[in-house]
């Protein structure tokens, strides 16, 4: 027997597996008005794995055969992601019931997706990382099209798909050539290698199609011209989650690739991504502009976070990298709560989600859209929130590293985003509602959810010492 | 260098290609292939989407046994723990099937 296996390091995802495995064995068993009680036992195997997850808190070990890696890295994103995912499925139960899609796949496929999302954040093997990445790829391709009788559903998948197993290949194509020129998947060996032969033509290519592979998958401009069709078209819970889940295990394991595995060779990405920041930055924020679909806006927003986010990434410090963990948390809180209410407003058939659907809404319903105002707030980065404590690291840490001018764009960039943010705002409070105001009813476990959202928003943008000093613990495993 | 020399030499053997063989132009060189039996119909023909969940249900389970027989080879080093390993994946497995089972897709309406 391998004595170096340790499946204690991976406890947590075994949870999250075997539920989803349990989930689906028990859904032919359950009638199809109880298939909530499946979507309750997601969110108690995910609050398991969220314990299994903190026991092992503060160690530090490396499991089969050196791919798995126990760190307070990974710890804190496998948090993440479980809050994550335990958000998505709150909102999901009452929404499932109302498309009439109500099947419980839906949740094991949440799980699985879970697993693959934890496996990238603790992967330091360039395989194991793939295999992450394809779980979580193929768990969301199903997602997107959740709803199979709706056309743009399965537009939004099918889109999905073929861009997404285009940019896996491109991704693995991009680590083959580093295996090709190191002999070896492993991160630290890789590291070895690079530093012992130095940044050759092959490490060079390999360096760039990995990037091409990964901006994909987080949407970064030129790569992210899948983001608003399939935002678009995918159920709304599933839109909240692509958005939120998938993009930050994608940059969990960005970060660790270039940091653990390419360390040698940060002025070539670094270079690389400080390009591709402001281009997603700028290209994120003009294009939202224009968009009169509250969907396709949040997704031209998210693919200017993830420029925020590169700018972190740019600023190759220990602040660059906690402050992208720490906006990584942010960007979920605030973007799932915005998403709760776009799922909740949007109504049967999810028919009002044009931006003049939430005409005067403003005061009929204070609770909704003062939550969608708080969270809109924080995705401009207005003070007391913590989208504005998030862009304050991720914009003093380029500044700690001499990115003046790449800070100046991303300022004005935030700027920009103002405007398409407020205007929803403006749309809620000031505008005259339309003849019939339609009457919504807020889910419990949706509203639990929004809460939970806004005090997360609210409390990381007053006391964000408690979580940044979480972050940048948790970054003391990667550098 | 390598580079240089991968990227030349298909292009070159094409354009050679190109340039070298007879053109000679033949309806039976457009037909599909069919081990040298006159096509009798289309090629693409409509059949039951049913096929494909019976060809997916049959890779995985083709797989399966591709896992066992190296398995089974070494079984006597692997001792318990290849047992166990096993038992785990036959089990992920088989709770699939009964998945598939109870879902109805092993049934030809």
């Amino acid at each position: 027997m391998p004595t170096d296996l340790h499946y204690l390091a991976i406890l947590p995802e075994i949870i999250t597996a075997a539920t989803g495995i349990a989930i689906m064995l028990l859904d032919p068993f359950t009638a199809p008005q109880h298939k909530g009680r499946l979507g309750w036992l997601g969110v108690a195997g995910l609050l398991a794995a969220g314990v299994a997850g903190a026991a092992q808190s503060g160690r530090t070990m490396t499991a089969f055969g050196g791919m798995v890696q126990l760190d307070s890295y990974s710890v804190f994103f496998r948090w993440l992601f479980f809050g994550v995912s335990i958000g998505t499925i709150l909102i999901s139960l009452q929404y499932l019931k109302r498309e009439g899609v109500h099947h419980s796949e839906f949740y094991a496929l949440v799980l699985f997706a879970t697993t693959g999302m934890s496996f990238m954040a603790a992967s330091v093997d360039l395989i194991l990382m793939f295999i992450g990445l394809e779980t979580v790829a193929i768990s969301t391709y199903v997602l997107a099209g959740f709803k199979r009788s709706d056309p743009r559903s399965n537009e939004s998948a099918v889109k999905y798909f073929i861009l997404g197993a285009f940019s896996t290949a491109v991704l693995l194509y991009g680590i083959a050539f580093l295996y090709g020129q190191t002999g070896s998947t492993r991160f630290d060996r890789v590291a070895e290698a690079l530093s012992a032969q130095g940044p050759s033509a092959f490490f060079l290519v390999g360096l760039a199609l990995l990037l091409v592979g990964f901006g994909f998958k987080v949407a970064m401009a030129p790569f992210h011209v899948w983001t608003p069709d399939v935002y678009e078209g995918a159920p709304s819970p599933v839109t909240a989650f692509l958005a939120v889940g998938p993009k930050a295990a994608g940059f969990a394991a960005l970060v660790r690739v270039l940091y653990s595995a390419l360390p040698d060779m940060e002025n070539h990405w670094g270079d690389v991504l400080g390009l591709v920041a402001v281009l997603t930055m700028t290209v994120g924020n003009v294009a939202a502009i224009t968009q009169s679909n509250i969907k396709r806006l949040l997704a031209y927003s998210s693919v200017a976070h993830a420029g925020y986010l590169l700018v972190g990434l740019v600023a190759r410090n220990e602040l660059g990298i906690s402050a992208v963990l720490y906006y990584a948390v942010v960007y979920a809180l605030m973007n799932l709560g915005a998403f709760t209410v776009v799922v909740i407003w949007s109504g049967a058939g999810e028919t009002r989600v044009h931006l003049s659907d939430y005409a005067g809404i403003g005061f009929r319903y204070p609770f909704l859209t003062g939550c969608l105002s708080l969270f809109l707030l924080s995705l401009i980065g207005i003070p007391a929130t913590g989208g504005f404590m998030g862009k304050v690291f991720l914009f003093a840490a380029a500044v700690q590293s001499h990115h003046v001018g790449l800070v100046v764009i991303a300022v004005l960039n935030s700027a920009v985003s103002a405007y398409y943010y407020l205007r929803i705002i403006v749309i809620m409070y000031m505008q005259e509602p339309a003849a019939q105001v339609p009457s919504v009813e807020i889910p419990v476990p949706a509203a639990v959810a929004l809460v939970l959202a806004a005090l997360g928003t609210l409390l990381t943008g007053l006391y964000p010492s408690a979580l940044l000093d979480l972050a940048s613990r948790s970054v003391l495993a990667v550098r | 260098m390598f580079i240089f020399v991968a990227l030349l030499l298909p292009v070159v053997a094409l354009l050679a290609g190109r340039l070298l063989r007879p053109q000679m132009g033949h309806d039976t060189k457009l037909r599909p292939y069919e081990c040298g039996v006159e096509p009798e119909t289309d090629a693409r023909e409509r059949y039951s989407v049913r096929y494909y969940i019976i060809a997916i249900l049959f890779v995985i389970f083709d797989v399966e046994t591709i896992f066992l027989f190296p398995w089974a080879v070494i079984y006597d080093k692997l001792a318990l723990f290849g047992f166990i390993e096993m038992l785990v994946f036959l089990g992920i497995l088989i709770f699939g099937y009964i998945y598939v089972w109870k879902k109805g897709a092993l049934e030809w309406v």
